[in-house]
């Protein structure tokens, strides 16, 4: 383990991505990324899926990567993240090329969530399955916002998305979010945790940590986004933190010992998991995003609100039981 | 097959952005800017971390705006644990 980080020695730190992406204002995913990146540990390579950062950063012929990027097609950020330690580890056997001279290498491969959940899951499986050393970041914005809010695996229950509009009939998107993450404990994956941006001291502990990790490495961050979940800009990391206090996105890591996922809670859902009276209700998270109001207006939809609560606390309890709590 | 085919040695580049973004100054998107109190400030650094453009540095000890850069969405006005940041009309 490295000397832990603390903010007071990140603000320090240059930002690997650059000031002038065209990502919208108030986006959270540049946030994430740039903390991500503040925890690296000296050379670092990254890939990006298609999907927002990848064409808001890498406009031609500006990039704002100041670091080796690579370019992916949708389904597979693993697969070319797979390819670069593989590049790597034959260099380094070989004692030529321009990798061989890295002792450490950071391989950060970044996808949203259509291109995790969905159009991406089979090349993330295969590179977990075959042991990679690199870290995955989701950046979980819940829906394919790059090409205008449509559904995908990973939009909640009764979001509205264009493919899944909201009516009298119909309230929004009729299936449930996919639960990726224990997809991916269940690959054996040596290292997954789970992080929100409101947090970044948590968030660039727990990249750091998955840097360190032998092997693959899964982080899944929310990353809330304004135009398609109909806040305004500036809400952006309220919400984020407001998805964590309701307990909708709980924090926590998993590490697998002995072929066992052993669980531990972050401290902002280890603080509830104490005092449950901290617990806020679904309601003030969904009531803040304009792609809930139909369970708000024009009447109440209480029946709905009730359903994703209970939802909230069913996963909840059994991510409580999985920490042993 | 007689016809001899360029390597991969020998074949052009793709396309390679040459330019950093900072040439591209997205500042003239938003119409506020944050202004800072100083007094107020406690120096905590989150604004730094909240912003999405990275225009927010604490070089100088004290938390400065790249208004080249500062799409003035108004995160850091809303989290400062302080209150020392407000918006106000760029220009």
């Amino acid at each position: 383990m490295s000397k832990a980080i603390t903010l007071k020695e990140a603000v320090k730190k240059p930002d690997l991505l650059a000031s002038g992406h065209r990502l919208c204002a108030g986006c959270a995913e540049p946030i994430i990324a740039r903390l991500v990146l503040k925890a690296s540990r000296g050379a670092i390579i990254a890939t990006t899926a298609t999907g927002c950062l990848e064409v808001a950063t890498t406009i031609f012929p500006y990039s704002a990567w100041r670091i080796p990027w690579i370019h992916t097609a949708f389904e597979n950020a693993a697969a070319t993240a797979s390819g670069i330690e593989a590049a790597w580890r034959a260099m380094r056997r070989k004692g030529r090329g321009p990798l061989a001279r890295y002792e450490t290498l950071d391989i950060v491969a970044f996808a949203g969530d259509g291109g995790t959940y969905d159009i991406g899951l089979q090349a993330l499986s295969g590179a977990l399955e075959r042991g990679h050393d690199f870290t995955y970041v989701l950046l979980d914005n819940e829906a394919y916002m790059n090409t205008g809010i449509q559904r995908s695996g990973g939009t909640p229950y009764c979001a509205w998305t264009t493919t899944s509009p909201a009516g009298t009939v119909i309230p929004g998107k009729r299936e449930w979010k996919k639960p990726i993450d224990e997809i991916v404990i269940a690959h054996e994956t040596p290292y997954v945790a789970t992080v929100s941006p409101a947090y970044p001291l948590d968030l660039m502990q727990k990249a750091a940590r998955a840097f360190e990790t032998e092997g693959p490495a899964f982080i899944h961050a929310i990353s809330p986004c304004c135009r398609g979940w109909r806040f305004p800009s500036n809400k952006t990391i309220e919400v984020a933190r407001l998805a964590v206090e309701t307990c909708f996105f709980p924090l926590y890591e998993c590490r697998v010992e002995d072929g066992r996922p052993i669980y531990k809670l972050s401290p902002p859902s280890l603080a509830i998991a104490k005092r449950p009276e901290r617990k806020k209700p679904v309601e003030e998270y969904l009531r803040i995003q304009g792609r809930f109001r139909h369970l708000f207006r024009p009447e109440r939809r209480e029946g709905l609100i009730e359903r994703i609560q209970r939802w909230v606390d069913r996963r909840w309890e059994m991510l409580l039981e999985k920490a042993d709590l | 097959m007689k016809e001899a085919k360029p390597g991969w040695r020998e074949l052009p580049f793709g396309a390679v952005p040459y330019k950093s973004s900072l040439e591209y100054h997205t500042g003239d998107w938003g119409v506020e800017r944050p202004e800072f109190d100083l007094e107020k400030c406690t120096r905590c650094t989150l604004c730094h971390f909240y912003c999405p453009e990275g225009a927010i540095s604490f070089d100088a000890g004290h938390p400065e705006v790249d208004l080249r850069y500062c799409k003035g969405c108004g995160i850091c006005a809303n989290e400062c644990p302080a209150g020392a940041i407000r918006m106000v009309r760029k220009g």
